[in-house]
């Protein structure tokens, strides 16, 4: 595939995996704890394990998997809400695919759909809009996740919605966003990590300029990343450059995505139809001020949740799962006592089992269950 | 004969209820529609059963193979086929792999009230015209009705007999450390085709299915190397489905080389963008074949001369496994290594 497969080259890529190991090897001549580099991103994560590259790092470099899986952290009470709205007769309620296995406490909503309830998979809010108009006696309901990636399409679509006139369209919202929960992973006294391999999807809707606290309060280096393979090796080169030369700089390795500033037009969607949560829940890491969206005033007329009166669930993690101590890289997966036991691809129940971007999905899926062990 | 001569069929042509009601409606459909497509002699007596002389069997071979599968899919009719090719080829398919030559196919059909009785002729035509590609007969046959809403237009269930010829001892569980494993053509065209098919993702490509019947092809790799150790149909759960099965049955690690996968770049494109793998979408003629060492070369020539075989290839070999160790490991182009794990429920697109 062009544009793609050039950023899989094998050559380029021992170029670059010898080059880290050089660097990796000058840096543990002064140091003795390996250097622990987080990528933020779900997608990341996946490429990381789908072309095996931890297998080829060097003793001393250790990657820890990030927060960004927008599926991973989703409270098990927000899925018990989407159930409570999917349940009702009038509703056709939408979602993306890997939302739909995502377990809450009164099951997922595959076994919702199962029992009678009409869940239907979209690739895009604007699929949605199209049942809407297609189903006017019926209540169309679109589940919005993701972070700054996903929040401009739904942003658009409730914009379109109220241009049309659309009534029997709304959202259940659960849009979040990666900056505070950065800063409070960071603000956390045992956090290990030494530098960031940055979201890309992300930084294309943000710009890089919101990360510049990472750097100059934190003292830890990020490097914004594409998803190809080539990519993350050559961000996490630029970051162990940075480690090596004791720097904290923000970088873009996804120039040819990512700008400074960001998508503008999108930046102006969210601004136009959301405001931030005073909190929000994640999954595995507890309640993070300012870390939610939630609909203005102006546009609550689509909020699904008040549409239909849903009283919250509040649901506590499963107690065997130690999900928040890999999203904040203090263990590893095979660490967790549920993981390949009670918590497994076909039966999850901590949310980094969930989707194949979860952590301990990809070290089940691409290591094997007793991968690691 | 034209639709309004059948009884019960109303003037927009569509399936009614008593189509399945055992009456004289339900009787001319059976003779207008399915016995038209599949029956050499339509105006034989109809028997309640399908008969064989037992010595025309023994001249194939010295044991029976027996199967069944049902299907359902959506889209109806795809680029490539139809759910009616899709039951001739799968059941075919599925005698072909374990060595036996397929001799006669039964077809049941639930029908959909509402159902468009001209989808139901293309139907039955294509899986005649397949039946006769794969040359088999079908012989035997049922048709039921429900109500509108009861099922999603038509079903499908065929069970095929067939005669596994001298000798053959094909299993899943007969590989061997050193044995090499070779797969037929380009995988997961029929999952992506089916993706496609589906129109909802708005994507700006034609994939046709590779449902095809591949008796013809198993019939040169045993002339050539009778010897095959295993064959398995890489149908719903795709190449990794077959391969975990193999190491887990045979007790040995399956390591394969991911830059010898053939898969179209198109196909490799609809992964791209939906985040599916691949070694996990559903094939309908495509079959993963384990062979001795010696006879590779040998083996992929054979498959390679067969139409069905053009792009075989040697996708990677049989080790020795630790006990209790035995899986799939993938090599990739970079020289890391990964598990390929069985199929959990059905791939769903990521998020992003």
């Amino acid at each position: 595939m062009r544009f793609v497969d050039e950023f899989r080259d094998p050559e380029l890529a021992d170029r670059l995996f010898s080059e880290i190991a050089r660097v990796a090897e000058r840096i543990g001549r002064t140091r003795t704890r390996p250097v622990t580099v987080m990528e933020v991103c779900g997608g990341h994560t996946h490429t990381i394990f789908r072309y095996a590259l931890e297998s080829r790092m060097p003793e001393n470099v250790e990657f820890a998997h990030g927060p960004g899986c927008p599926v991973c952290v989703l409270p098990m009470g927000r899925i018990d809400d989407a159930i409570a709205i999917a349940r009702r007769p009038e509703v056709i309620f939408t979602t993306f695919g890997d939302a739909m296995r995502v377990p809450g406490a009164q099951g997922t909503l595959l076994q919702a759909r199962a029992a009678g309830a009409d869940v239907r998979m979209v690739y895009s809010p604007l699929d949605a809009l199209a049942l809407a108009r297609a189903n006017p006696e019926r209540q169309v309901v679109f589940f919005a996740l993701g972070f700054e990636t996903t929040a401009p399409s739904t942003a658009l679509t409730v914009l379109r919605a109220a241009a049309e006139g659309i009534g029997n369209f709304s959202i259940m919202c659960q849009h979040i966003t990666i900056i505070p929960t950065l800063r409070a992973l960071l603000s956390q006294d045992d956090f290990r990590v030494d530098g960031f391999i940055g979201p890309g999807h992300v930084s294309m809707v943000i710009g890089t300029r919101p990360y510049d606290f990472i750097a100059s309060e934190f003292h830890r280096p990020l490097v914004v990343a594409g998803f190809e393979p080539l990519d993350i090796l050559q961000s996490l080169l630029m970051v162990l450059r940075q480690v090596d030369a004791c720097t904290a700089r923000i970088e873009n390795q996804y120039a040819r995505v990512v700008y400074a500033d960001g998508n503008p037009a999108a930046m102006a969607a969210i601004d136009r139809v959301y405001e931030t949560r005073p909190a929000c829940e994640w999954r595995g890491l507890g309640t993070i001020a300012g870390s939610g969206l939630s609909l203005r005033p102006a546009w609550r007329a689509f909020d699904a949740e008040q549409r239909f009166a849903v009283i919250p669930h509040h649901v506590a993690d499963p107690g065997a799962c130690r999900c928040g101590d890999v999203l904040t890289g203090r263990i590893r997966p095979t660490q967790c006592p549920a993981f390949g036991t009670s918590c497994t691809p076909d039966c999850p129940s901590g949310a980094l089992m969930v989707s194949s971007e979860g952590a301990c999905a990809a070290y089940y899926q691409y290591q094997g269950q007793k991968g690691a062990a | 004969m034209s639709d309004h001569t059948i009884p019960g069929v109303g003037a927009d042509g569509r399936i009614t209820l008593a189509h399945g009601g055992g009456g004289t409606a339900m009787r001319a459909l059976i003779d207008g529609v399915f016995l038209r497509a599949f029956s050499d002699d339509p105006a034989a007596p109809q028997e309640d059963q399908a008969r064989f002389a037992m010595a025309d069997l023994a001249a194939l071979g010295d044991r029976l193979a027996f199967t069944t599968d049902s299907f359902v899919v959506d889209p109806l009719e795809f680029p490539g086929g139809d759910i009616g090719t899709l039951a001739v080829c799968g059941t075919v398919n599925d005698l072909a792999v374990g060595g036996a030559r397929p001799v006669a196919l039964s077809a049941a059909f639930i029908l959909a009230e509402g159902l468009d009785l001209a989808v139901v002729r293309r139907i039955a035509a294509s899986m005649a015209a397949c039946a006769r590609a794969a040359g088999v007969r079908i012989v035997t046959g049922d048709t039921k009705v429900v109500p509108r809403g009861a099922c999603d237009g038509l079903f499908v269930t065929t069970t095929g007999i067939g005669v596994i010829r001298p000798g053959c001892a094909i299993s899943i569980a007969s590989g061997r450390p050193g044995d090499v494993v070779i797969v037929n053509g380009m995988l997961g065209d029929h999952g992506a085709a089916i993706l496609c098919a589906r129109g909802d993702l708005a994507l700006d490509v034609t994939l046709g299915s590779d449902c095809a019947p591949l008796n013809g092809l198993t019939e040169a790799l045993l002339d050539a190397v009778p010897d095959v150790r295993c064959m398995r149909d890489a149908t719903r759960g795709g190449l990794a489905g077959v391969l975990t099965e193999l190491a887990e049955a045979s007790l040995v690690t399956v390591r394969i080389d991911e830059a010898a996968l053939p898969v179209r770049p198109e196909v490799a494109g609809v992964c791209e963008i939906l985040g599916l793998d691949p070694l996990y979408l559903a094939n309908e003629g495509k079959l993963a074949a384990v062979v001795p060492a010696a006879a590779a070369d040998v083996a992929l020539a054979a498959m390679r001369a067969h139409p069905l075989g053009r792009d075989a290839a040697v996708i990677g070999r049989l080790e020795t496994a630790a006990p209790g160790r035995s899986a799939v490991h993938l090599a990739n182009r970079f020289g890391g290594q990964r598990v390929v794990s069985m199929p959990s429920g059905e791939q769903l697109p990521r998020i992003c």
